[in-house]
């Protein structure tokens, strides 16, 4: 792999995280359970899909091919995508959707708090960006683990049903391929296996305040950083895709 | 052709989603430059350069329209609008006018300084209601009606409002 070819990696792996997990946070638009929450949920999907269009503008701009940041979101198939497998798993529950949200979230916080040094002025500048919006999303998917877990008997049960269940997907957080090697050498990326010890540190103590139990180690799965996903993002794709595909070219 | 003119025009683009605000006191315009240009023939370049206030705000698109329109009307065809990212917007650059007409609106003003975030369960800032100044308020939503504004509500005079958050 070549260091541009790296670097266009790079972003798309971040980009894509971003549109991946805001297009299902869209998906609850008008069916929060309060109307409050509704309108929380689709504001961070509002925040990831503007950090998304930040990111694949800059990727397109990269690859040079005269693509745009629509192209790449609207055009590529399931294996061009390089999101981690986390933020493709369906919103369930509520509570499926708040452990997901919180998993993401405090590895979210602290990939941008080292980004925000990035050699790549540009890189830099969306983490300073994005970091202020992702500071509220952590504090709200922290405050509902421990509503949740602090609440009743039920909701104690199912958010811990959900946080057990969405455990095996953070181990691909901290995996580093060959993109996020190259470009750890380069200065432009993070080293990820440094932030696995702060993320495990910030998600026990939330977990303890919400009366959670970390769940046991198990096997952790991963192929979503090289296009290898599960059957969900496809579906995913179908619904996002349909228009661009149905009606090439069409525009507002 | 002097930089000045241009900002007073930029003073008439008003915020879509907070129409109170101009995007002079919001501090989305960053810069005004006068480019020259490449032909003799042409005027000088008007140059804009804006940052967004949020990465997925969906008025920046018709903050750019508008701003070339204001600038076509008024006999300046040869613009560009530019966007940069950095530095990051902050609420602290909304100027003491834009403030006053935002609480004048109905809807408080972000509290000075934008460290309060950054602290995951600090004490929620205390926002003044602004219609009845109390500062007996409480927070019932992180998110508003658009990306920039929690729900607050009066527990005095027991309105319920919008606040522009820290940012």
């Amino acid at each position: 792999m070549t260091i541009p070819q790296a670097h266009l990696n790079y972003i798309l792996q971040l980009g894509d995280n971003a549109l991946i997990l805001g297009h299902r946070l869209s998906e609850w638009c008008g069916h929060g359970p309060v109307l409050e929450q509704d309108i929380a949920m689709t504001n961070i999907a509002l925040d990831l899909v503007g950090q998304a269009r930040s990111l694949l503008q800059y990727a397109a701009q990269l690859e040079g091919k005269g693509r745009t940041e629509d192209d790449l979101a609207y055009l590529r198939d399931v294996w061009d995508f390089k999101n981690v497998l986390l933020v493709e798993q369906p919103n369930g529950d509520f509570a499926y959707t708040i452990a997901r949200q919180f998993l993401f979230d405090v590895f979210n916080y602290f990939l941008h708090e080292q980004l925000q040094q990035s050699k790549d002025e540009t890189l830099a500048a969306i983490a300073a960006k994005s970091l202020k919006e992702i500071t509220y999303h952590l504090r709200w998917s922290s405050e509902w683990m421990i509503r949740l877990g602090d609440g009743t008997e039920e909701s104690h049960e199912k958010i811990q049903t959900a946080l057990n269940d969405t455990w095996m997907y953070t181990g691909e957080l901290f995996n580093m391929n060959e993109t996020d090697q190259l470009m750890l050498e380069e200065g432009i990326g993070v080293n990820l296996t440094h932030l696995e010890n702060p993320y495990r540190q910030k998600v026990a103590a939330i977990l303890n305040m919400a009366t959670l139990q970390v769940p046991p180690k198990g096997w952790m799965q991963s192929g979503g950083k090289e296009g290898k996903h599960s059957e969900h993002l496809g579906f995913i794709l179908a619904e996002m895709q349909f228009l661009q595909r149905a009606y090439p070219g069409a525009k507002w | 052709m002097t930089t000045q003119k241009i900002w007073q025009l930029l003073e008439q683009v008003c915020d879509p989603e907070v129409p109170v605000l101009t995007i002079v006191d919001l501090g989305v315009v960053r810069e005004v430059n006068i480019n020259p240009s490449n032909h003799k023939k042409e005027k000088e370049q008007v140059e804009v350069i804006i940052t967004p206030t949020y990465s997925g705000c969906p008025a920046m698109n018709v903050i750019e329209m508008d701003i070339k329109a204001t600038l076509a009307q008024n006999g300046y065809p040869n613009h560009k609008v530019t966007t940069v990212l950095s530095p990051a917007w902050t609420t602290d650059w909304m100027s003491e006018n834009g403030r006053q007409k935002l609480k004048a609106y109905g809807i408080a003003p972000p509290e000075k300084g934008t460290v309060d975030k950054n602290a995951l369960f600090q004490d929620d800032k205390q926002v003044q209601c602004p219609l009845c100044d109390s500062t007996n308020t409480k927070m019932t939503s992180q998110f508003g009606s658009t990306a920039c504004k929690s729900l607050y509500k009066c527990l005095d005079c027991l309105e319920p409002f919008d606040y522009f958050k820290c940012h």
